[in-house]
């Protein structure tokens, strides 16, 4: 088998290299090259090198939206992260045809659209059709209330979108641990609550991390939610670059905008890879 | 399993259902209000996704887009994974890896990049450009699931074709491609799925040309809310629960999704 030649395996490889290179790669360099052109106002921009865009990085505006942007992406990566870590846990202790329905389930909730997600949260939490009307059944309130928009409202739907992505960024590392691991603390005379934390959770502390780093990221790549949920200073940088480049027309500071939330991405994603990388 | 530890399974699991439970019932709604207990049952909201022209040309679009960017995702995928599999190309790991990027980086990052392209190339607002943007976007998932099908095959399987006489064209299209079919039709599965879910992009490419059907519902929100958002996020769970409960009835779903491979109990 190693004799064999190479190049068919690069002519194969030319069509999908060439379509992830002009698709993928050639779109990030024209939005570098918009991100560094002259606005003109009326929504046009016109080719030349200003560092106008990013100048605007500097000013409270954008440090308002960065600082907000990180505060709440971190909370919800690590609610969603405390949350998806024992349940994952548990879920693969779980014999297999339980398993399948539940990663259904979860896969279903993972790739419903944020549309959806947003609308739903909103009606969960609104005054008419809201768990409000629930606690108020239950005498715990005496009047239904509505808690969107707001900030908690916006904590809670980031929160939910990460939970089924931080599951299965952790599905494989837990599946994969050693059954014999929990079952040794037992036999030693651990409780099943303090094996799981004194046992489980450090054997896995890389892999918590990495999951913390690629929820963070995927929950500041949420683009609708903070603009559903919440009150316009509760919005982040996704969704600073979605009304930039749509709604005020200015494409080159979105794509300023998009540079750096690229290059943060690729930072902490590479990060990840380089030192937390469970797979080989 | 405590009883304890079950009680957290379903607690979690109950905060994941808890929004889709709220939509379903606030779709079942009579009067065009939204409350939950729906008041009043009826199937109207439904009805209209179907028949209304706007609704129904939405779902139209999205359902064109997801099968046409599920294929194209494929195609690119296929070839790839193939190559790097097959000929352990010196740059596999790396075109491996850009083939990765499109959906680990943030989609509103993608969709500035396909929106400045699309705007420059000229095919802005075209249903073509939002196609092949999906494709390209969500070949990731083909791309790992085709790998992981490639990688389960046994090798001597492979030598024993060749040792039969059978050249490269006919092992690859008579020992693993049969093989890698589930997997292929998985990744097509996900692609189509997530096509059909995902908004950013196609909002930024044709959000004001080609309506899909996030896209309507998200125009419709500045509106208010009605009913029948109820019924197409319904539509759309039942979509992906029917899909995800294929793979899962006929494939190895925790094997795709990381697990090591374990027997049956």
């Amino acid at each position: 088998m190693s004799t064999r030649s190479t190049a068919p395996g690069y002519a194969l490889a030319f069509f999908p290299t060439l379509a992830l290179g002009i698709l993928f790669l050639v779109p990030f360099g024209i939005m570098a090259t918009i991100s560094v052109a002259h606005r003109i106002s009326g929504g046009f921009y016109e080719p030349g090198f200003t560092l106008a865009s990013y100048w605007r990085f500097v000013s409270p505006f954008f440090g308002n939206i960065l600082f907000n942007s990180l505060l709440l992406s971190a909370l919800a990566a690590v609610l969603a992260v405390a949350i998806a870590f024992p349940f994952t846990y548990l879920l693969t202790r779980q014999p297999r045809r339980l398993q399948v329905p539940i990663l259904v389930g979860l896969l279903a909730v993972l790739s419903l659209s944020e549309v959806i997600v947003g609308f739903s949260w909103s009606t969960l939490l609104s005054r008419s059709a809201g768990i409000s009307n629930l606690f108020v059944a239950i005498g715990l309130m005496e009047k239904a209330q509505s808690w969107t928009p707001g900030l908690y409202a916006v904590i809670a739907g980031l929160t939910y979108v990460s939970l089924p992505y931080a599951t299965m960024v952790l599905y494989p590392a837990l599946s994969r641990l050693d059954p014999e691991l929990p079952e040794a603390a037992r036999t030693l005379g651990a409780s099943p609550l303090r094996a799981f934390f004194e046992v489980i959770v450090p054997v896995c502390r890389k892999a918590i991390v990495a999951c913390l780093i690629m929820a963070f990221v995927y929950s500041l790549g949420s683009y609708l939610l903070p603009s559903l949920l919440g009150r316009p200073q509760h919005w982040t940088i996704t969704v600073h670059i979605t009304d930039q480049a749509i709604y005020q027309s200015n494409l080159p500071f979105a794509s300023a905008m998009a540079v750096f939330l690229l290059i943060t991405a690729l930072a902490l994603v590479g990060f990840t890879q380089r030192f937390l990388g469970e797979r080989a | 399993m405590t009883a304890l530890a079950r009680l957290y399974l379903f607690v979690v699991l109950g905060i994941l259902s808890a929004p889709i439970v709220v939509v379903a019932g606030v779709s079942l709604n009579e009067r065009k209000s939204l409350y939950f207990p729906p008041r009043g049952i009826s199937l109207a909201w439904f009805e209209q996704l179907f028949t209304d022209p706007s609704w129904r040309g939405a779902l139209i679009n999205s359902l064109t887009i997801a099968v046409c960017a599920a294929v194209v995702a494929v195609l690119v995928a296929l070839p790839l994974a193939y190559a790097i599999w097959r000929y352990k190309l010196r740059f596999g790991a790396l075109l491996y890896t850009i083939g990765l990027a499109p959906f680990i980086l943030p989609p509103v990052v993608s969709a500035i990049g396909f929106l400045s392209f699309w705007a420059t190339v000229g095919l802005y607002g075209q249903m073509i450009a939002v196609i092949l943007s999906h494709g390209i976007f969500l070949t990731t998932l083909p791309l790992v699931t085709i790998t992981l099908g490639l990688r389960s095959i046994d090798p001597t399987v492979i030598e024993a074709a060749e040792t039969m006489g059978a050249d490269e064209r006919a092992v690859a299209r008579t020992v693993v491609l049969p093989l890698i079919a589930p997997y292929m039709l998985s990744g097509l599965a996900f692609a189509f799925v997530l096509s059909l879910n995902e908004y950013i992009i196609a909002f930024m490419i044709a959000g004001f040309t080609v309506e899909t059907l996030p896209v309507k519902i998200f125009n419709s929100l500045r509106y208010g809310y009605t009913p029948t958002m109820g019924a197409a996020a319904v539509v759309f769970v039942l979509l992906a629960i029917a899909v995800f409960g294929l793979i899962g009835r006929f494939g190895d779903l925790p094997k795709l999704l990381g697990a090591w491979e374990r027997k049956p109990d």
